[in-house]
């Protein structure tokens, strides 16, 4: 069922098609089935104070208070292109945990990412592109951003010490007095034996499994990274 | 009139009771306790001396000295290495001893929050993880980054109303030969250098009172679960967050306030990576400039990984467009190693931050185009090959 009031954004504006209402409220029951859901909802006073404090607000089309509002309404229209459109314009900073009413708006954003990318939305597609060899990097080094990272041409807009950096790289790093720190690649050297049970966890809580979705090719470079790692340890996956 | 019966009211509310289980937590720390008696999982607890701190409500929560094992920020160790450094620094300087370890992975917060490509299990399984090595080695963690300090709380209050969430963890845990253990405080390291506060101050060799400073407070430091952080009603009569600033403060340094010091930075998670236009414009048109018109500081202390990345980054595209910008932008760790005399390259390690900070260290009294000829002859061992790395005996060299 199509409520006109709903969209706030003209559908014909999305850039998303509609979906029949049993996908919409299958995947609202998805958001609503994580367990953190009941600790970041208590209903809305319509105070605005979570907006004012938002600096996705400022800058986007964005408001928490539509996403806890729509939430506690479980307006499913509008849930459903929120998950197209909005969530992931949002800073996840918690400003808006400031809430007098203590909900969370962030953490329910959070949720409707993870149904988002569990179940391959556009949005969560797109939102991604550019963003594979950060995932690839934190999931198979154990560690989020690296030193060879700062190239000039990936942040040409942090100045020219990037280059500087990017240039003296090697030696710049073996002058850090800590020990852990002599590495390009990674953030800190990560024990073998440590990476292995980070591996583990990915393939054991299904955290690995949920890219398939959203960027196949990554998630079997990464399945074969892991897969690979634990057979030489004679380990099963 | 239609009169709406009382039950149907009470149905349409029930959705959002708040029962008593779901107020937020008073006291951690006191559950995790209990839920040990219970055998559900390990707190691993302190065993050296600590000081005793209040948080938001009033809570007292305590913070080893000594004997830390270092939780590190992967944005920290891999873009601001002087940041992690400096932390370092100042503990060997205090003479407090510490384990800086290699098992230890990223909280893997940063990319949680900005793909989602993760879920509450295994974020809580990787939390879990770094505690249970840090409880086999004896040290008692100190988390270097404001994110993986909020989210590891978030993971805590998680595994404390969550009984399954708890079982799955401690699953994943036996398969790797671990127990699911949680600290019995979780301390970021702003919180020690807050703590120890007087004592670096005791060490200072550099004067800094005529150093005007404004503090960004970390989002994820003071509003995700925010009633574990450290307050203090000497410090913004107990209105604002006291790290960073009493710890300026008990340097000497002139602490500004300015209007939108409640606002994040602009970092954003996934916008400072793919989406960086609204990173730099909310980090100047929000932040810096603000400070700049109200507060015209010499540097913005913070203590967070993503903080010091965003404000100091985002700077050099709005000098382009001849905004008002240009300010220094350091950790409180770096400020304070500077004030008790650390070197601004060797261990600082200024080169690797892009806002100008030459400024200011003419305004503490250090001669930076010296030192950076210091740095580059050291560099020069380090090619010649009469050394493969720099140690800590060099730096102070």
């Amino acid at each position: 069922m199509t409520q006109p009031d709903a969209a706030y954004k003209a559908r014909d504006v999305t850039g998303y098609a509609d979906v029949p209402a049993e996908t919409k409220e299958h995947l609202f029951e998805q958001v609503k089935a994580d367990p953190r859901y009941a600790d970041y909802l208590y209903g809305c006073y319509e105070c605005g104070i979570c907006v004012a404090v938002c600096p996705s607000a400022r800058f986007y089309d964005f408001s928490p208070r539509r996403i806890a509002q729509a939430a506690a309404r479980e307006d499913v229209d509008l849930i459903y292109q929120q998950m197209q459109e909005d969530i992931w314009e949002c800073s996840q900073c918690f400003s808006c945990v400031r809430c007098p009413r203590g909900n969370n708006p962030g953490g329910i954003i959070t949720i409707m990412r993870e149904v988002a990318i569990n179940n391959g939305l556009a949005s969560a597609k797109e939102a991604l592109v550019g963003y594979s060899r950060i995932i690839y990097k934190i999931m198979s080094t154990g560690t989020q951003v690296s030193p060879d990272m700062l190239q000039q041409d990936a942040f040409p807009d942090w100045g020219p010490e990037t280059a500087d950096v990017s240039a003296n790289l090697d030696l710049w790093r073996r002058a850090l007095p800590p020990e852990t720190l002599h590495t390009t690649s990674t953030g800190w050297k990560v024990a073998d034996s440590t990476l292995i049970e980070l591996y583990l966890i990915w393939l054991h809580t299904g955290a690995l499994d949920m890219i398939s979705g959203v960027d196949p090719s990554l998630h079997a470079i990464l399945q074969e990274v892991m897969e690979e790692r634990l057979e030489e340890e004679g380990i099963e996956p | 009139m239609t009169t709406i019966p009382v039950e149907a009211l009470l149905r349409k509310k029930e959705h959002f009771e708040r029962g008593a289980d779901r107020r937020a937590l008073e006291d951690p720390r006191a559950e995790l306790l209990a839920l040990e008696a219970q055998g559900e999982l390990v707190v691993q607890k302190m065993d050296r001396e600590a000081m005793a701190m209040t948080t938001k409500y009033g809570r007292e929560k305590r913070i080893q000295k000594s004997h830390l094992w270092h939780h590190k920020s992967c944005g920290q160790c891999g873009h601001i290495p002087g940041y992690s450094t400096s932390i370092f620094w100042v503990m060997r300087k205090l003479g407090y001893d510490y384990h800086d370890p290699q098992d230890q992975t990223s909280c893997t917060a940063w990319n949680y929050y900005a793909s989602a490509t993760s879920n509450a299990a295994a974020q809580a399984a990787v939390a879990v993880r770094n505690f249970a090595a840090a409880e086999q080695t004896g040290y008692f963690p100190l988390i270097h980054c404001g994110t993986s300090y909020g989210h590891y709380k978030e993971v805590r209050e998680e595994l404390i109303r969550h009984p399954e969430l708890r079982a799955e963890v401690r699953g994943i845990m036996a398969r790797l030969g671990k127990q699911l253990v949680l600290p019995e405080e979780i301390i970021h390291y702003s919180e020690w250098f807050f703590a120890l506060r007087h004592e670096i101050a005791a060490k200072q060799v550099r004067d800094v009172s005529n150093v005007v400073v404004t503090v960004h407070p970390a989002c994820h430091y003071y509003k995700l679960v925010e009633g574990d952080a450290l307050y203090d009603p000497e410090i913004y009569g107990g209105q604002r967050t006291a790290v960073v600033t009493g710890l300026a403060q008990a340097l000497g340094a002139e602490v500004r306030s300015y209007s939108t010091w409640f606002d994040c930075c602009g970092f954003g998670f996934r916008h400072i990576l793919v989406q960086r236009d609204f990173t730099r414009s909310f980090a100047t048109l929000r932040k810096i400039e603000v400070m700049k018109e109200e507060a015209d500081p010499d540097v913005v202390l913070t203590h967070d990984t993503g903080c010091v990345t965003t404000l100091d980054k985002s700077q050099f595209a709005a000098k382009a467009h001849d905004r008002n910008v240009g300010v220094a932008v350091l950790s409180d760790a770096q400020f304070a190693a500077l004030a008790m005399g650390a070197h601004p390259y060797k261990v600082c390690q200024l080169h690797w931050h892009s806002a100008d900070y030459r400024p200011l260290l003419e305004k503490m009294g250090i001669d930076h185009e010296q030192a950076w000829a210091e740095f580059q002859a050291d560099i020069k061992r380090l090619e010649s090959g009469e050394k493969r790395y720099l140690d800590w005996d060099d730096v102070d060299s």
